[in-house]
């Protein structure tokens, strides 16, 4: 089959762990993809340590950017802020373990965009929170 | 065998002429090209007419005497009665070259907007606008304070001929529409909508960037003031385009952009403005581009229109017929009779992203977006669509493969 859907996307975007809303929430962050209209929200509960207890994210995209979401979420689990922020682009490929041409890096990297954007507290995200160091 | 096989024969003859059509995208998998309506490829007869003129004729045109100025002038001013001639103009004067439909849309907003519009004026478009026939107007009416209307679309993807009539009521000063949808193929009664505009005392301008590529469109029965084209939708090269307008009304408008050319006299504080079609044409102009839609428009007119536009309406009503029997598929727009070779359709629980993707690796190429048209998505309340677009070089066997690959993706995503 095609390696761009590998199973382990398809099976994240039909059924994803970390799809929903967390409400009240510490954190929370919502951005587009401007490309192609693609709507993304990361809400994150952090504990007394300021690690992550809790994520979830909502709106809508391809699968690409929907399973690299719930991949993403499932990951940080229990990662501290910190760590999170210090999250690279080459984290979130590793992660869907393919490769990926420039238009579609924009649908995988949406999700680090707004989680970082959002743990860092910034007014709006940027193309260079996902830019390697 | 019927007389739609008999064409259909030699139809498959013109494919020859694309060399692109024969290359293979990924190892082994030949292009299936059904992204026309974004741009369409190019005949070997338009390659090397723009080849030949770059080894045997380049210069710069409209002033020099030299043999290759004067070849060159020629040839641009030759390419130009032949577009003229291809939409039925009375004059090859009335035709003013730009770089394509946007600029030309936008050389009327910018010189109505210093010589036509007063503040609080009325302009109607439609709801189904490419941001090209939407944008330039509405940065017009922010900066002269014009006020904007729509006519509506229907849920058939339609327009909404009734609450044009409304409209009308309101004294327009510009009605501005496609004739024919980007992204519902839907070919819109133009001519009609233009008679009751005049009727009300307004300008009229259409779009017809995707209409005049794939049916017979004559300006001056369609009795518009100014339509708009591009010329690499129609065979031709990227980089040249048309605004077509009524001599009496060119005329009238002031100059757009400034520079040589488009001058008949220059003094430090002054200048005067060339006579049409320089006037408009300010600076060195795309003269291989030129040639090169000359090359295209004489391919075309071989064909003929009426044929093309047969052809397109065969692939359209295949494709829509084998389309709506995939599960979860909803096509966008009105039945075949009343669109133009345009399908975009969205399919239940996949992103139009992931049905482009998958497509691509058949060799499949089909655009997936919002295809320049966010409010019309808006209206459908969809963020996106994908959409296949056929030309004269398609064939009922590239529907087909689309199908297939279709199936593909409902099994991945199933």
């Amino acid at each position: 089959m095609d390696d761009l859907y590998r199973e382990v996307i398809i099976e994240h975007f039909k059924n994803p762990g970390y799809k929903g809303v967390l409400d009240p929430h510490d954190i929370s962050f919502e951005d587009e993809n401007p490309l192609c209209g693609d709507h993304l929200r990361i809400d994150l509960r952090v504990d007394e340590n300021n690690k992550i207890k809790e994520a979830a994210f909502s709106g809508h995209g391809c699968a690409i950017s929907q399973a690299s979401a719930d991949l993403l979420l499932e990951s940080i689990i229990g990662k501290s802020i910190d760590e999170v922020k210090k999250l690279t682009k080459n984290d979130v490929l590793e992660l869907l373990g393919i490769e990926l041409g420039p238009v579609r890096l924009k649908c995988a990297l949406l999700s680090l965009k707004i989680l970082k954007a959002g743990v860092y507290g910034l007014g709006e995200a940027n193309d260079d929170l996902v830019e390697e160091e | 065998m019927s007389n739609d096989m008999h064409s259909e024969v030699s139809f498959d003859s013109i494919r020859e002429d694309f060399p692109i059509l024969k290359r293979e995208v990924h190892p082994g998998i030949r292009l299936t090209y059904l992204d026309s309506a974004a741009s369409s490829q190019k005949p070997v007869q338009v390659i090397e007419a723009m080849d030949h003129y770059y080894r045997n004729t380049n210069a710069n045109i409209h002033r020099g005497v030299h043999v290759l100025a004067e070849e060159a002038t020629f040839a641009y001013e030759l390419a130009r009665g032949k577009v003229a001639k291809f939409i039925g103009a009375e004059k090859a004067k009335e035709v003013i070259f730009t770089r394509n439909t946007t600029e030309s849309i936008n050389l009327l907003a910018y010189t109505l907007g210093r010589s036509y519009f007063k503040q609080g004026d009325l302009l109607i478009l439609t709801e189904m606008e490419h941001h090209s026939n939407l944008v330039p107007w509405q940065m017009l009416a922010q900066e002269k304070n014009l006020r904007l209307e729509f006519i509506k679309v229907t849920d058939n993807g339609t327009l909404d001929l009734d609450s044009y009539e409304n409209l009308l009521k309101q004294n327009p000063r510009l009605v501005s529409l496609t004739h024919m949808s980007n992204v519902l193929g839907t070919i819109n009664p133009v001519q009609e909508i233009i008679c009751k505009a005049k009727e009300s005392g307004a300008l009229t301008v259409v779009d017809a960037a995707q209409s005049i590529p794939h049916i017979p469109v004559n300006v001056m029965n369609l009795g518009a003031d100014f339509v708009a084209f591009s010329a690499h939708k129609m065979l031709g090269p990227l980089g040249i385009g048309v605004l077509w307008g009524r001599e009496e009304l060119l005329d009238k408008l002031p100059p757009f952009l400034g520079g040589g050319d488009m001058i008949k006299k220059v003094y430090l504080r002054s200048f005067t403005a060339n006579d049409l079609p320089h006037k408009f044409e300010a600076g060195t102009p795309a003269v291989a581009e030129a040639i090169g839609f000359g090359a295209a428009i004489d391919y075309l007119s071989g064909i003929g229109m009426e044929r093309i536009a047969a052809h397109e309406q065969l692939l359209i009503k295949y494709a829509i017929e084998r389309l709506q029997v995939i599960d979860g598929l909803s096509i966008l727009g009105p039945d075949a009779s009343q669109r133009g070779g345009v399908v975009s359709f969205t399919l239940e629980g996949v992103h139009p992203h992931d049905v482009a993707q998958i497509l691509d690796n058949d060799g499949i190429a089909v655009r997936a977006g919002h295809h320049c048209a966010m409010p019309l998505h808006d209206r459908y309340n969809i963020p996106a669509s994908t959409r296949a677009s056929f030309y004269l070089y398609n064939s009922l066997m590239d529907i087909d493969i689309l199908v297939k690959s279709l199936q593909k993706v409902t099994k991945i995503f199933g």
